[in-house]
């Protein structure tokens, strides 16, 4: 993966900078120690690292606001950074990149209840903000499988998803308001507790924009009232195509559940050797879970498990009790351990229409043999996004290349049967180059030229989202 | 001019001379505009649908009523539950698809279910500059770049030309009940509103109109779902406001006219006076609608929306002063604005992206300023 050359003049100056930065910041939130940068060289892409210039740690807005306007003076590319949680290389630095992190400003500021919503600054961790109102019952609902790490800022900058967003939306579809700076250093507020914007939806451009518009340091969440109960049931198909079927007949026939995962034969097996979960040995799996109190639940259970009979299912297993609960969804939240006891694995998230499901996995099944790397489907089957989990050796040489070359090709794929190339990761340095297999060059340059209205000088995570081909020359505009 | 394909569009835009009014069903004639007519009813028909993936795709022109048709005949519905404006506006024709995603339309269930913006999946659009341009997809889950659905819902026709949208729809609930609430003020019925919204029932609805039937204030409760799931939740509401005297509506029809009039804002119909939509946070409802003098007032979203019939030629941002939310003059001849004025930075931004997407100023113009 190519990253820009850095940018000499910023190299050479870097004492006069971090002195700057000195300036505006206490001594403990400014990190130039080359064995200290080294904590922030990467994020969970961890094939690609590289240290940074420097590393901030701001405390406020107004510091933030401090630190943007010095780099912006300067001429300094920043890269904000969340938890690095990342799986696309949205945080990866370059060498003569500022990162900005914003794990200090984790604070709650504001719970309402009667109006529905949480106002957090945004290092504050995804599982945190529920922590915070589940004394009045309350939750967030987006749910990434990163949520006990990820902070809301990176869930902003991904429009961060999760299991139960069939029901509940994605963080695009939670998020009412933000505080944010600019590149500049000027503050500007969007939106807040009240509903939809009264001019253009700059808070929808903002919420996936991948930290390349803005950095959002406060945030108003929409919270809502905990359901009664919540059960999953567990079904075991013969086929893949079967499993399929059913998830479109579920949804078909007006039930909604929060959250319709699968997981393939070669997920299963690694999941039972790790987790010992009681999975049943078959092609395909899927764990439904409806919500409501427990009248609610049996109604819906019922429909669903009569609509899963109709496919022969090879194993139909309700959670009688939280106990049973928990083992059924056990080792779906242990597959990408379990996976990674194998051997190292590369992550994908492309989405497809969920008629193309059966298609699509047999058709990865077929790319795995042709070129000798195993994968194993784990994913969010309700709404199409996939999870294919490619298993490689990071210590052969050309494995890695190999496996992304294999990666790229089931992501041409999904786009091909009228998907995109990620639902919930981003796109960081990991697809940029694919974006073109998506869109045409005017509507890469129509998205481009949003950025060039919120940051001119392209100093905002400039490496990411476009291919570096179509951005070279705004880039090279900002390093005159 | 009524371009039939995108590519006529593109071409009547690219080679335009001046201003272009654009407009879909010209139902939703909300703002000030000039130029050359620009309709978009040619573009017309369902794209795609497929139930099983909660997915439609239809050109900008199709009216709405055939899309809604579709979704019937497959027991789905958008959920986002789109007012109709005809009659609050006096306006005539038929709403389409494309209005509908420029103007944001949402209705009641905008409370629980989102607005018309968070079932949009993608757009096709032509800019400014007579470019046809693609943002989003078909699918539920996609942050595959930057998301310009989102800034093109609620745009209006100022950054480009919608062609096609895609939606997510959903299946249309076995029953509905509504709990009724007589005698509330209004700080008592935007209290019992949050206590409702905030219950774990799920509520779907939740209006208060301070002159119900017979001049007597009614609060109005809305649940969805199955039979057995209706009954149960509506009975555990009633208990939760035993005091207030509730009662439950349960019949379908009279359901569907309750919302239909909450969401069209019957009781602002063939009233003169200007009407202004008012988005705020709940809580600060009754204080805010006290200062409007207004002649009636319908609140929605739990106090979240408010409507308000004012003397014409009124002000009612400035009796609002400032406060956290916006108010957009849907009817009048005030002399104002009729979006709220953003503050300076936010504005500088929405110019910005105007100059990028409409170079020549000529979508539309002066129509969101």
């Amino acid at each position: 993966m190519q990253m820009p050359e850095p940018d000499a003049r910023v190299l050479s100056r870097k004492a006069q900078i971090v002195a700057r930065l000195r300036g505006v910041l206490p001594a403990d939130a400014v990190i130039e120690d080359a064995m200290e940068t080294r904590a922030y060289e990467c994020d969970a892409l961890t094939a690609y690292r590289c240290p940074p210039l420097c590393a901030v740690l701001p405390s406020s807005t107004e510091e933030v606001a401090a630190v943007l306007t010095i780099c912006h003076e300067e001429g300094v590319p920043v890269v904000p950074r969340g938890s690095g949680t990342s799986l696309a290389g949205g945080a990866l630095p370059t060498a003569d990149s500022v990162i900005l992190g914003v794990a200090r400003m984790n604070a709650v500021l504001e719970t309402d209840y009667a109006n529905r919503i949480i106002r957090v600054q945004t290092g504050r961790t995804n599982l945190s903000v529920t922590g915070a109102v589940e004394e009045g019952d309350f939750f967030y609902a987006p749910d990434p499988s990163s949520q006990l790490a990820c902070a809301i800022a990176g869930n902003i900058a991904m429009n961060s998803g999760g299991a139960h967003c069939l029901k509940y939306g994605v963080t695009t579809n939670n998020l009412l308001g933000v505080t944010m700076v600019l590149m500049d250093g000027t503050v500007v507020e969007l939106g807040g507790a009240h509903l939809d914007a009264g001019g253009l939806d700059l808070l929808g451009v903002i919420c996936g924009s991948e930290g390349q518009l803005g950095v959002v340091t406060e945030a108003t969440l929409r919270i809502l009232r905990k359901p009664e109960g919540a059960r999953p049931v567990l079904m075991g198909f013969a086929a893949n195509e079967v499993a399929g079927e059913c998830v479109s007949d579920i949804i078909k026939a007006g039930v909604l559940p929060v959250a319709i995962e699968f997981m393939d034969r070669p997920c299963i097996e690694a999941t039972e050797a790790f987790a010992k979960a009681g999975y049943p040995m078959c092609e395909a799996l899927l764990i439904v879970e409806v919500e409501g109190s427990e009248a609610e639940i049996a109604e819906q259970l019922g429909l669903i498990l009569q609509i899963a009979r109709r496919h022969n299912p090879v194993e139909l297993r309700e959670a009688r009790d939280a106990d049973e609960a928990a083992r059924i969804w056990l080792g779906r939240k242990s597959a990408f351990g379990a996976m990674g006891q194998i051997n190292d694995y590369m992550c994908l998230d492309g989405t497809i229409p969920v008629s193309a499901l059966p298609q699509v996995l047999r058709r990865i099944g077929e790319m795995s043999k042709e070129f000798g790397l195993d994968v194993g489907n784990v994913f969010h089957a309700g709404d199409g996004n996939m999870h294919p989990l490619i298993l490689f050796d990071a210590n052969k040489p050309g494995d890695l290349e190999l496996c992304e070359r294999f990666g790229a090709e089931i992501l041409k794929l999904c786009v091909e049967v009228g998907g995109c190339l990620t639902g919930e990761h981003g796109v960081g340095i990991e697809k940029r180059d694919l974006m073109t297999v998506q869109y045409t060059p005017e509507d890469l340059e129509v998205q481009m030229a949003v950025k060039d209205v919120f940051d001119p000088q392209w100093l905002l995570n400039p490496a990411k989202v476009f291919p570096l081909a179509a951005s070279e020359t705004r880039r090279a505009v900002a390093a005159e | 001019m009524r371009p039939e394909t995108e590519t006529e569009l593109a071409e009547a835009i690219k080679t335009a001379q001046g201003p272009l009014h654009v407009r879909g069903g010209g139902t939703r004639a909300i703002g000030r505009t000039t130029g050359a007519l620009l309709e978009t009813g040619g573009l017309s028909g369902i794209v795609l649908y497929e139930p099983g993936a909660l997915t439609l795709v239809a050109r900008a022109g199709t009216p709405l009523a055939e899309i809604e048709a579709a979704l019937e005949a497959e027991g789905q519905r958008l959920p986002f539950e789109p007012m109709d404006h005809r009659a609050l506006l006096g306006t005539s024709g038929a709403p389409t698809v494309g209005g509908m995603a420029a103007a944001n339309v949402s209705g009641p269930r905008r409370v629980q279910a989102g607005a018309c913006r968070d079932y949009m999946l993608g757009v096709r659009f032509v800019d400014g500059a007579g470019r046809i341009l693609r943002n989003g997809g078909r699918v539920m889950k996609n942050v595959t770049g930057y998301d310009l659905v989102k800034l093109m819902a609620g745009s209006w026709g100022t950054l480009g030309v919608l062609t096609e949208v895609a939606f997510k729809v959903l299946p249309k609930p076995e029953a509905v009940a509504t709990v009724l609430l007589e005698g509330l003020e209004i700080g008592g019925a935007v209290t019992a509103m949050s206590a409702a919204l905030g219950s774990p029932y799920d509520l779907t609805g939740a209006a208060h109109l301070p002159d119900g039937p017979e001049g007597t204030p009614r609060t109005l409760l809305r649940i969805e779902g199955f039979s057995d799931s209706v009954g149960y939740r509506a009975e555990r509401l009633c208990a939760q406001f035993a005091a207030r005297g509730p009662r439950v509506e349960t019949d379908p029809e009279r359901n569907a006219a309750l919302w239909r009039d909450l969401r069209d804002v019957a009781p602002f119909h063939e009233r003169a006076g200007d009407v202004w939509r008012i988005s705020c946070k709940p809580s600060d409802a009754p204080a805010l609608a006290a200062r409007l003098g207004a002649e009636a007032l319908l609140f929605d979203w739990g106090g979240g929306l408010i409507w308000a019939l004012v003397p014409e030629g009124g002000d009612a941002r400035a009796r609002l002063g400032a406060f956290a939310g916006h108010a957009t003059l849907v009817r009048g001849a005030a002399a104002v604005p009729v979006f709220q004025p953003e503050p300076a930075p936010v504005a500088a931004l929405s110019a910005g992206l105007r100059a990028r997407f409409d170079p020549r100023g000529i979508l539309n113009p002066g129509l969101m300023a």
